[in-house]
């Protein structure tokens, strides 16, 4: 049926587009008349004329001698020159350090619509929340003190300026060796810290954080009060990420373990297999634990019921935003856009991410008899967990290996937390994240061929796995996810239980089973799903009416 | 006045409200429903695991007409909802006591 209102609101429009139509066309005209030769209607004087200004469509002139900084245009010193090549290296260095934390930003929305997507349409607003939340509560916990203590005696930061202002780190002697455990400059970014450098360093550094402390919202959605996820944020956030960061990239002691011990170059961990992932893992477990299975998740015998998400579209496209954001994680983690290795770190990435997506969709494919859609997202990202870790070190043939094994590990691991340790990870946070960023950090050990890293965390020489010739390598990357869990998840595992005790952590059964959304948010996250607009606004106070009926008549017959 | 009330299967619907109006039917009611036959429920997968969806989604289609043309209505909605395989539904036809149409006040066959 045609509106009967249509005819009448169409003219309108059309005299308005025409107007904006014609306006555009005049405007081009007379611009493009501006663009021809100027009409040689007065005879050019004797004098030297300047030459007209002439574009550069095709791009091969623009960018020259006369683009130096120099104090005599045109003729810059030796030293003016120099001068600004230091500059412009630290400035792509620093532009891409920026440009890659900013699509790791963007994972943030990913995690937020995979998590959503896999749990159930009752709790949408309450695990969205977290997820949104997360990214506030982080960045500001990070900004008092967590990045200080990771970052604050990380100084010289050779590719973004060499700045030494972050240059204090605790450190207890042991076996005449320091073991650096925290460092101690750039609370609130103030004082000394007030740097380009660094601040750039900490944009990079947050989202990395982020990245780990949204990682336990999804293990834990469904049954989690939001009130003890605030306090979570800033706990992670200031506290257990931090320190084991620092131990890692902020010079501290497992980073040392080469320099110190022998051990290859120390424990070795790119972009955060084990720093990032496996933190964020590691804490999934323990407070999933914590809180216990949802309500119907395990029968009396033990045996555990399917609970499907809500929405398997929102899983996939905030997977695919997850992928895409990776591209920021591994060849940012360079923090040089100059260190051409990163298009090999990029197609790393994206094999292993593919390899873990196909081997997850064959087994479940071969063993349960359908390519199960939520096993296939969870494989590629388990690809990308574990490629985080060796992606600068090996070639693309083990990194597809890599990817291939971790979309395997992570089918096993989802039936192992499910079935034999009886946790309920309604997303699978826990093996993603936790066990193939433990696989990411080992596989490194085992295939890094000896092409780059010369120098890492001061060892001369090219880091190299097992195969390679570097056992010493595959030790230290064996200690180092076993530290990750052992102080990790004591630590977070006294922070969860110390919170239950006092002000209990799980919602009640009444809230649990009417779902999240209202008790603990107020809001529902899809209120006509759950009955009318006039049912949802009954149930509240709300003053919200529908519009009468008689107004809508008029409505219509205007 | 008879009422007919039809489960059928969802994608049927359109097919149904076809041959009702092409039949001279000028109303119609239909609501989402769920619900079990013979046909019982069926199993799905999620993460390895199976599990049993017991109430199906299903169309119900609740059509008033007078008596004279409630076989002929009956017989319409079971030709265009028939695919031969389980889960095809069914139509319950009763008898109608009174009807009225709400803005003339009209009874009887004149308000169907």
């Amino acid at each position: 049926m045609k509106d009967p209102g249509s005819g009448t609101r169409s003219l309108p429009w059309r005299i308005v587009f025409g107007l904006v139509l014609a306006c555009l066309l005049a405007v081009g005209g007379w611009v493009f008349a501006q663009d021809k030769p100027a009409a040689p209607a007065t005879p050019a004087p004797a004098a030297a004329p300047a030459p007209p200004p002439k574009p550069d469509p095709g791009g091969t002139t623009t960018g020259g001698i006369a683009d130096v900084t120099a104090k005599e245009a045109g003729k810059p010193t030796l030293a003016e020159v120099a001068d600004f090549a230091g500059h412009n290296r630290v400035s792509i260095n620093l532009m891409w350090t920026l440009i890659t934390g900013f699509l790791v930003m963007f994972m943030q929305a990913g995690f937020a619509l995979a998590e959503t997507g896999f749990t159930r349409a009752k709790n949408v607003a309450h695990t969205m929340m977290m997820n949104f939340m997360v990214y506030a509560i982080g960045m500001t916990g990070y900004w008092i003190m967590g990045f200080a203590l990771q970052m604050g005696g990380a100084s010289p930061l050779a590719t973004l300026g060499g700045t030494g202002v972050l240059d204090g780190e605790f450190a207890i002697s042991l076996f005449g060796k320091d073991f650096g455990l925290w460092g101690t400059k750039g609370f609130f970014l103030a004082g000394s810290t007030y740097d380009v450098g660094v601040f750039g360093l900490f944009l990079f550094q947050m989202v990395f954080m982020d990245t780990a402390a949204t990682i336990p919202t999804g293990a834990m959605a469904e049954r989690w009060k939001f009130s003890s996820f605030v306090i979570y944020g800033f706990f992670i956030s200031m506290i257990t990420y931090p320190l084991f960061a620092n131990w890692v990239w902020g010079g501290g002691w497992l980073s040392q373990l080469g320099k110190n011990f022998g051990l290859g170059h120390g424990y070795v961990d790119f972009a955060g297999s084990s720093v990032v992932h496996m933190v964020g893992g590691v804490t999934a477990l323990a407070g999933a634990m914590m809180l216990g299975p949802r309500i119907g998740k395990f029968n009396k015998d033990g045996t555990p019921n399917p609970i499907p998400g809500h929405n398997l579209p929102m899983a996939a496209l905030g997977c695919f935003i997850l992928a895409f954001g990776w591209f920021g994680f591994n060849p940012g983690s360079t923090l040089a856009g100059g260190d051409l290795r990163i298009a090999v770190i990029a197609v790393n990435t994206m094999l292993a991410s593919a390899s873990g997506a196909i081997f997850a969709m064959f087994y479940m494919w071969g063993k349960y008899g359908k390519p199960d859609p939520s096993m296939m997202i969870n494989g590629m990202l388990a690809g990308l967990v574990a490629i985080t870790a060796p992606c600068a070190f090996v070639s693309s043939f083990w990194a597809f290996v890599i990817g291939a094994l971790a979309g395997l590990l992570v089918c096993w691991s989802v039936f192992f937390i499910e079935r034999t340790l009886k946790v309920d990870d309604p997303v699978g946070a826990i093996s993603v994240h936790g066990t193939c960023g433990a696989w990411g950090v080992v596989s490194l050990g085992i295939f890094a061929d000896g092409t780059y890293g010369d120098g890492f965390n001061g060892v001369p020489s090219t880091v190299k796995g097992l195969l390679y010739g570097d056992a010493s390598q595959l030790v230290a990357q064996i200690i180092g996810p076993i530290v990750n869990f052992v102080f990790i998840f004591g630590a977070s595992w006294i922070f969860f239980k110390l919170y239950d005790v006092i002000f209990g952590m799980r919602v009640s059964p009444e809230v649990e089973l009417e779902g999240l959304d209202v008790p603990e948010m107020g809001a529902h996250g899809y209120p006509e799903v759950h009955g009318p607009a006039t049912l949802v606004h009954a149930m509240g106070a709300s003053a919200v009416r529908p519009p009468s009926m008689s107004s809508m008549a008029a409505e219509r017959s205007r | 006045m008879k009422k007919i009330e039809a489960i059928i299967k969802p994608f049927k619907l359109d097919d149904v409200k076809e041959a009702l109006t092409g039949a001279g039917i000028i109303g119609m009611t239909v609501s989402e429903v769920r619900g079990f036959g013979r046909q019982k429920g069926h199993t799905e997968m999620y993460r390895g695991g199976e599990y049993t969806v017991d109430f199906l989604p299903k169309m119900k289609v609740e059509v008033v007409v007078a008596d004279a043309m409630a076989d002929k209505v009956v017989a319409l909605i079971t030709a265009a909802a028939k695919t031969g395989s389980i889960g095809d539904g069914k139509v319950f036809v009763a008898p109608l006591e009174e009807a009225l149409r709400i803005r003339t006040g009209e009874r009887g066959d004149n308000a169907v």
